[in-house]
Parts: structure tokens; sequence; C-alpha cells
């Protein structure tokens, strides 16, 4: 046994190393790009006869083949949308309360609580949206929004029509459930690096708990926390079984919120199995490529988000 | 404080002596801390972490406009003590603090004492740097803007006229936009030193200023606690005895929880009453 270590054996195990990391970092690189030639070339039948007018058509009818993307578009927005209006708000207050203002013994319990909500399958959040929320929503809250917010000017008919419990409100209203888990476990992670003698140092020239986390928590987080935002809105467009069992399947666009409608994952859950002919496969295709630059898009506005944050706040070292 | 038993021979102690002898304190005087009109005064104050008893029966008057040090080996109480003055300790449960604490006449540790307004004006700066994340001009501006409705200009007069006090607008004033942590360590702590001072208050607690710093920017904040002296209460944590000797006008000496000794600066170095202050500061323990 030598005591001093080979000098060639080492370069060599250098090198192996770098070479199997960067095949490893390669082989992320070659899968994004095997994942949209494959879409691509599975969309293009459809994308050739469609055109450009897929992505605004209305129309989906498997019987006379004539498919276009825009309700299951709309759904898949405006179910994330609805899911982040409700999600973010109450994960930035369940991060803030446990890391600023819960006492000591609260703290583990709604921790553990809130990595148990993530724990949950989809599947089961979708079954009791189908069976407990969605009809006590139709039964209890969804007259009561159709009778106040329904009869406002502009916002109305969006919130006007028959109390069926299932429906585009519901399905981002389960999928705000579903990421507040996420966000929430995210933000406080987040908020609880801030260092304890910065946010001391700004009660002791007598800020307040919430002028500390507006100008100190928050500032200091800001790079996580729209990353946790856009990651959460990743979850939310892409979210299939859960969103499949409340929203009604109904490839019809309507204006109300309560109406039944559809989005890009759940069409594809439910119509792969049925689906014959080239242009019908094809044109599934397509929405899953249309998905997949949705979030790409997301992902895309967290980066310039992130830069402009970067710039505004002058030189950095 | 085994660093500093291991750097403080005599040799060093004379030295402090040295420069006491030439700052001559400052021109204060050099009476003994009852003898002038005191800002705050301690009366048996108890602390506890929890169930741990950590400051036993305090008692202490700080004299107004005069820097008071307090000094004792690690886990003595001294930064314990500072964070009773503001009661910053109320952050954490578990911290409680019996006794009293009077400022101008009235008793801080009454449940019912306005928080905001008590550290408006009581100011405090951290061992570590701490600027905020945002520019140097918002850094000086957050704490103004808590208390007070400055027109524009009255608001760059007041970061102007704290990045001068704390001697640091010379080298900033083309950076006010810049984010404050991009500055060097000295000039971050030197900034918030500005922040703490840009909403006037009347007591500055310093929780050992210079322990991140290096020797120049040492020097820079001692010469600014030395001006601040003028208009400012001042009481400073330092495990550096001769930086007490440098900057301070009365000195403290805790230990174990207790205050042993409290006079003014130089009788405790150069003819301590007790044993233990004498012990300590000629580095016999520590």
């Amino acid at each position: 046994m030598s005591i001093v270590r080979s000098g060639i054996r080492g370069r060599i195990l250098d090198v192996v190393f770098a070479n199997g990391t960067r095949i490893c970092a390669f082989l992320v690189l070659l899968i994004i790009v095997a994942i949209m030639v494959s879409l691509l070339i599975g969309a293009w039948p459809a994308l050739k006869k469609f055109g450009p007018s897929f992505i605004i058509s209305k129309e989906w009818n498997p019987v006379t083949e004539q498919f276009g993307a825009l309700v299951a578009i709309y759904g898949t927005v405006v179910t994330s949308i609805i899911a982040m209006l409700i999600g973010v708000p109450v994960s930035f207050g369940i991060a803030i309360f446990i890391t600023e203002l819960c006492p000591a013994w609260l703290k583990q319990p709604i921790a553990t609580a809130i990595e148990l909500l993530a724990a949950i399958p989809s599947i089961i959040y979708g079954m009791w949206g189908l069976f407990v929320f969605a009809p006590f929503f139709g039964d209890h809250i969804e007259p009561w929004i159709s009778d106040t917010l329904g009869r406002l000017p502009v916002i109305g008919p969006l919130f006007s029509g028959p109390p069926l419990g299932i429906g585009v409100l519901t399905a981002g209203i389960i999928l705000g459930i579903m990421v507040i888990p996420f966000m929430a476990s995210v933000f406080r992670d987040l908020f609880e690096v801030v260092p304890p003698v910065l946010k001391e140092s700004a009660y002791g020239i007598g800020a307040t708990t919430w002028e500390v986390i507006k100008k100190i928590v928050l500032p200091y987080t800001k790079v996580g926390v729209v990353g946790a935002i856009m990651l959460g809105l990743g979850r939310a467009l892409g979210e299939t079984m859960a969103v499949t069992f409340v929203i009604g399947n109904a490839d019809r666009l309507e204006t109300s919120l309560l109406m039944p409608g559809n989005t890009i994952s759940s069409s594809l859950a439910n119509q792969f199995t049925e689906a014959v002919g080239e242009i019908y496969t094809s044109s599934l295709i397509a929405l899953g490529l249309i998905l997949f630059f949705l979030t790409f898009m997301v992902l895309a506005l967290a980066k310039y988000l992130l830069i402009r944050l970067t710039l505004k706040e002058g030189v950095r070292t | 404080m085994s660093e500093n038993n291991s750097k403080s021979g005599p040799s060093l102690l004379e030295k402090g002596f040295a420069s006491i002898k030439q700052n001559g304190q400052a021109g204060h005087q050099t009476e003994g801390p009852d003898s002038l009109p005191l800002k705050m005064e301690v009366k048996n104050l108890d602390f506890y972490y929890g169930k741990f008893h950590a400051l036993h029966s305090i008692n202490m008057g700080v004299p107004e406009n005069r820097v008071t040090a307090i000094i004792g080996p690690s886990g003595c109480g001294k930064s314990t003590l500072i964070r009773c003055f503001n009661r910053i300790y109320e952050l954490y449960p578990k911290q409680r603090a019996t006794g009293e604490i009077i400022l101008d006449g009235r008793n801080i540790l009454d449940p019912k004492e306005d928080l905001y307004l008590l550290r408006a004006q009581v100011g405090m700066v951290f061992q570590k740097p701490t600027p905020f994340p945002m520019s140097v001009y918002d850094n000086i501006a957050f704490g103004v803007r808590l208390y007070e409705n400055l027109s524009r200009q009255e608001m760059d007069e007041r970061v102007e006229w704290a990045l001068k006090k704390s001697a640091l607008w010379k080298e900033v004033k083309d950076k006010l936009n810049q984010i404050g942590t991009a500055l060097s360590g000295g000039q971050q702590q030197r900034l918030c030193i500005a922040r703490a001072i840009a909403v006037r208050p009347e007591v500055v607690l310093l929780d050992e200023p210079c322990s991140a710093l290096d020797p120049i920017s040492t020097a820079k904040v001692e010469e600014l606690i030395d001006e601040l002296s003028d208009d400012y209460t001042i009481i400073i944590v330092t495990h550096n005895m001769q930086q007490a000797a440098r900057v301070s006008d009365f000195t403290a000496f805790m230990y174990l929880g207790k205050l042993i000794e409290f006079d003014s600066t130089d009788k405790m170095f150069t003819n301590p009453k007790r044993k233990e202050t004498e012990d300590y500061i000629t580095g016999r323990f520590g």
C-alpha cells in the first residue's frame, strides 16, 4: 500500500468524474429536445390542417373532426389564475403566521399539517372535490354568488348561471387548495432564512411586524418568492386528475365561471383512450405542445421578472 | 474571552491607558457616574431566558451625553443587559425582565410602554452590520419614514445629515441608489449607525459594534462614538478592553450576570476597587 497518491490515477479519475457530470447535465438538454421534437412531429398533421386558427378556434368536435384549442387554453389559464388568487395570499398568511407570529408550541403542528396536505395524492383532492366540495358548493355557495356577484355590472356575467357545483370556479378553488401546501412551505423556508439580526434591527428602530415583513422580509426573499409562485403556477397549469374530476369536461366556451369547462390536461386525460383517427390524436398532441409552451412561458416570465427586480436595485456586487 | 485574554497583556493595557491620557477623556469630567444627570437608571433588574437566570439584580445609572462601556467575559450578560434597554428581547417569547429601567422618569419595562416610540428614542446597532435589502438612501430613510412625514427635500437633508454625522457621506454620496449590502463591511456598519441616528434617538446602544471590522474601520467608528457623545447618551458593549478605555467615560464590569463594579473609566482601569475587576482588566482571567 503506497502512502503517496498516484498523480496519474487522480487525474484520470478527475477526467472520468468531470465527463460523468457533464453527461448527466447534457442528458437534461437531450430529453427536453427529444420531448419537444416528438410533440412537434405528433402535432404536425393537426397543425398543418388547422393552421394558426387551431389556437383561436373554440370548436372541438370529434365527429366532424374539427378541432380548436381555445376552450382548453381558456380553462387552463382561468383555473390557474383562480388558483393563484386564492393560493398566494393564503400561503403568505400561513408562512408569515408561522415564522413571525405563531406561539412556539403551535408552530410544529401547523407545519406538519401543511406537509401532510402536500403529501395527499391529487386524485384524493379530486374525489373529495367531486363528492364533498362540489355538492356543498353548488347547494350553498353558488346560489349566493350568482345572487350577489352575478348581479354586478361588468363582472356579473362571470358569476351568473345555474348552481351546478362542478365547473371552472370549483376547479380553480380545488387547484388553489392544492398549491397552498407547496407554496406555504416554500415561503416558510424562505422567510426563515432571513437573519434574525436583520429583523431585530428593523424592530430596533421601531418598525411594526407588518413593516418588517413588507420592507425587510419580502425584499430579502423576493427572488425565492417569485420563483415559488411561478412553480406553484406551473403546478396549477399542469395538474390533471383533480381538475378532471370537478371541471365538468365540457368543450364549450362559457362566459360564466360557474359553468363546466375543460383544461388542456383534463382533455388529454379524458380523450386520449378514445381518440380515433390521425387528426383527433394529433390535435390532442398539439394541445400537449401548447401546454408545454404555456409552462415554458411561465418560467420565462419568472426569469424576466427576476431580472427586472435586480435591475431596479441598481448595481449589485 | 480567551482571544482577548491572549491579546491583552499588560503592554496593550498600558497602551490603552496611554490613549486615555492622550485623549484626556475627550474633555469630559472624570468624577463618579452618580454626580452627573442620569439619562437612564436601572433598578433591581433581573432577566430570565426561560428558567435560566441571566441577570441578577442589576443597579446602575447611565449618565446623560456620556459614553458608558459595559465590559466582561463572554456570557456575563453584557448584551442581555443592553437588550433590555429597548426591550428588543421581547421578540422572543421565553425571555423576560423584572425590575425597573427608568428613562426620563418613566419605567420602560411597564407593559403599557409604547415599544415603537421607545425604540425611536433608544436606537441600537448590532454586532454584525445589518444593512436592509434596499438602497443606501432608503436604508436611512426607512426608520425616519416610520415616525416623520418629510418632504423629499427634507428627507434628502436628513439622509445627508445622518451620513455626515456617521462619517460616511464622502464615501457614499455618489452611491446613494446602490443597494446597501454592496458596501464594504466597515461602511455597512457606519451605515447602520447612520440609520440609527437618523431617527434622532436620545440613547444609542452599540452591541460590540466593531467586532466584525478591520482596525481602520474600527478607528473610524471609535472616532464617531466620541463625536456622537456630545449629543447622545451612548452605551457600548465591548469585548475589547482598550476600546472601552479609549472611547468611554464610564465603565461597568459584569461577571456571571452580576454588575461587579461601575465607575469612571479612569478609576476602573487605574484603581479598581474590586479584586475581580482588577483580575479581569489585567488579564488574569476572562
